[in-house]
């Protein structure tokens, strides 16, 4: 186990390291942000100074490798935008979109997976026939369309809720409901697929000759193998989630990390896209390496693969 | 239930007991006509949206760039059937001009992910080692960061062009495509065939051509055709944020942006778009899982 560990943690390590390599790279194709700091007036010896002063007249390789040490002191910069640090520019709009990735996932869980396990137990019933439908529409479309179709529906029409802002639960139930029925439908055809596969085995099978009632069949036996796979896909549909919530976040007005990359990007404001994308690599890998760490504390196979 | 293929006779009695499932033996007859049916309406909406945007001029009204300032967003009407935008534009014609700019975008991206990832994949699996490490890490960085994301950085880096966007978007998108046929290397590595095919002195270029890449088609097809509503959705989103297919240039995505600001008064304008992209990836998805049934019934359901 420690050695899975051990590997696991090593290679997550090397990729967010090359995620801030190719990201450096890119970044630095971008533009030059002199153009945009100083007024367009400012003569070619101005920008010459200030490139100096910045360090972005050195080579490449200098410059990211002091970025690298930067790095090791939590110093990413310093955004041209706001003048103030990147890395607080980037967490205080974190919040927001935590907020809104996490209560659409858990939207996403507390739909999915009953819906998934109905439909699995009554196979071809009503329910079955509904949540077939139900995924082959949230997989269909991007969630902006949602976004747009929901203002316009509840929003404009109805007028139950507001077409944009943050701070308010009712500014939450749109954008987490566009937001969360792509993954819901994944999980919930996950949990279909992996239900159904689990109770036709051998193990429920003998189950059923047992006498074991159907209500524990299901819940105590087929349930707990059934989930396996489900955890993470969900805990991957994150990282699907923070792709998605960038439109959302630009339809409804939402302050998050999403709708700040757009704006630094158009803006060239490239500590703070530098900022951004280290912090979602970091956290993104981070997920996925616990993942992989619980998958392999319960399934031993993973291990010695 | 779809019927299992056997493609070789089997050298072992199989331990599952042939017993009939008498109380679904009805129902899977009907979930089969209904699957059928879904193919079939799946395809011809496939055939018919590429049909339209192959012949784009034979569909399309009027010209998709026609401004006309006296007739701005006219409703739906017998003159323009899907209304008109804020600068008078015919919005049948944008659509029909759009489907053509987003599907070849779509088409082009996946064809350069799934081919380019699909030989670093079987390249990765067959040879292993060095190469397989190598391949494995940049498909790590690829899945370490969110497609969109990804696609909106890149595309600031090497600027705006649709070919641009085509690759961009196959470089947020190939580790898939590698991941599978790598695992499919792996196993097909140790086959019999194999085996023979470098005892007989084949290359390794060649057995990877020649009996790899055979063997890995169906689910290089399955994996394609569900990767095409994935693309188009990406493709949509990139250009409604303004960072994919530039305006005037139509395309599913930019000509939702358009609309938006219209919502309250001139809801044609974004719906009508919108509407076609789902009708495609709806389409992409089920013929993708009619497929998947087919050829490849082990990949993994839900992506």
């Amino acid at each position: 186990m420690l050695n899975y560990l051990l590997r696991r943690l090593g290679q997550s390590a090397v990729t967010v390291l090359l995620v801030t390599l190719i990201i450096f790279v890119i970044i630095r194709l971008i533009g030059d942000p002199t153009h945009l700091m100083l007024p367009p007036e400012a003569t070619e010896a101005d920008r010459q100074l200030l490139r100096v002063q910045m360090g972005l007249d050195r080579p490449i390789v200098v410059q990211y490798g002091m970025y690298l040490l930067d790095l090791l002191r939590a110093d990413l910069g310093v955004s041209y935008r706001f003048s103030r640090a990147a890395l607080g520019v980037v967490i205080e709009a974190l919040g927001p979109t935590l907020i809104l990735t996490t209560s659409a996932l858990l939207l996403a869980v507390v739909i999915g997976i009953p819906l998934g396990v109905l439909s699995a137990v009554r196979r071809d019933g009503p329910v079955d026939q509904f949540a077939k439908i139900f995924a082959v529409m949230g997989q269909a479309a991007p969630p902006f369309l949602f976004s747009l179709l929901y203002i316009k529906l509840f929003s404009i029409h109805l007028g139950w809720f507001p077409t944009g802002g943050y701070g308010r639960v009712s500014n939450l139930i749109l954008p987490m409901l566009a937001l969360g029925w792509y993954s819901a439908a994944g999980i919930m055809r996950l949990t279909r697929s992996s239900m159904i596969e689990v109770l036709d085995s051998e193990y429920i099978k003998l189950a059923r000759i047992k006498g074991v009632p159907q209500r524990a069949i299901v819940y105590r036996h087929a349930l707990r193998n059934a989930l396996l796979p489900v955890i993470t896909f969900t805990a991957l549909q994150f990282g699907i989630l923070m792709g998605g919530a960038v439109s959302v976040e630009f339809v409804f007005a939402w302050p998050g990390v999403g709708r700040l990359m757009l704006d630094s990007i158009s803006n060239l404001d490239y500590t703070v896209v530098q900022a951004a994308v280290t912090i979602g690599a970091l956290l993104f890998t981070t997920i996925n390496l616990i993942v992989d760490v619980i998958y392999a504390m319960i399934d031993p196979r993973i291990r010695y693969a | 239930m779809p019927d299992v293929i056997h493609d070789e006779a089997p050298l072992v009695v199989t331990r599952r007991p042939a017993e009939p499932r008498l109380p679904t033996a009805t129902g899977a007859g009907r979930g089969r006509r209904l699957m059928l049916a879904q193919l079939w309406v799946a395809s011809f909406i496939a055939i018919l949206l590429v049909a339209v945007s192959l012949l784009p001029q034979v569909f399309a009204p009027y010209d998709p760039a026609e401004i006309s300032l006296s007739d701005t967003l006219q409703p739906p009407s017998a003159a323009h059937l899907l209304g008109t935008d804020q600068l008078g534009r015919d919005v049948l014609s944008r659509v029909i001009h759009g489907t053509r700019i987003s599907l070849f975008v779509a088409f082009c991206a996946v064809l350069l992910a799934g081919v380019g990832g699909g030989l670093f994949g079987i390249a990765a699996g067959y040879l292993g080692g060095v190469v397989d490490s190598v391949v494995m890490r940049l498909a790590d960085i690829q899945l370490a960061l969110p497609a969109v994301i990804l696609a909106m950085i890149l595309v600031g880096a090497i600027g705006f062009s649709i070919f641009n966007l085509i690759v961009v978007l196959s470089l947020a998108n190939w580790a898939r495509f590698a991941r599978v046929t790598r695992s499919e290397a792996l196993t097909l590595r140790q086959r019999d065939f194999v085996l023979l095919a470098r005892l007989a002195g084949a290359s390794r270029l060649r057995i990877m051509l020649r009996h790899i890449v055979p063997n890995v088609i169906n689910t290089f097809i399955v994996l394609a055709t569900l990767d095409v509503g994935i693309i188009i959705i990406l493709e949509a989103t990139l250009s409604f944020l303004g960072l994919g297919v530039q305006p005037p240039t139509p395309s599913w995505g930019s000509l939702i942006a358009d609309g938006r600001g219209y919502l309250e008064t001139a809801w044609w304008i974004c719906a009508f778009p919108g509407l076609v992209l789902m009708v495609a990836v709806l389409s992409a998805n089920l013929l993708g899982d009619a497929l998947r049934d087919r050829l490849s019934p082990t990949l993994p359901r839900a992506w």
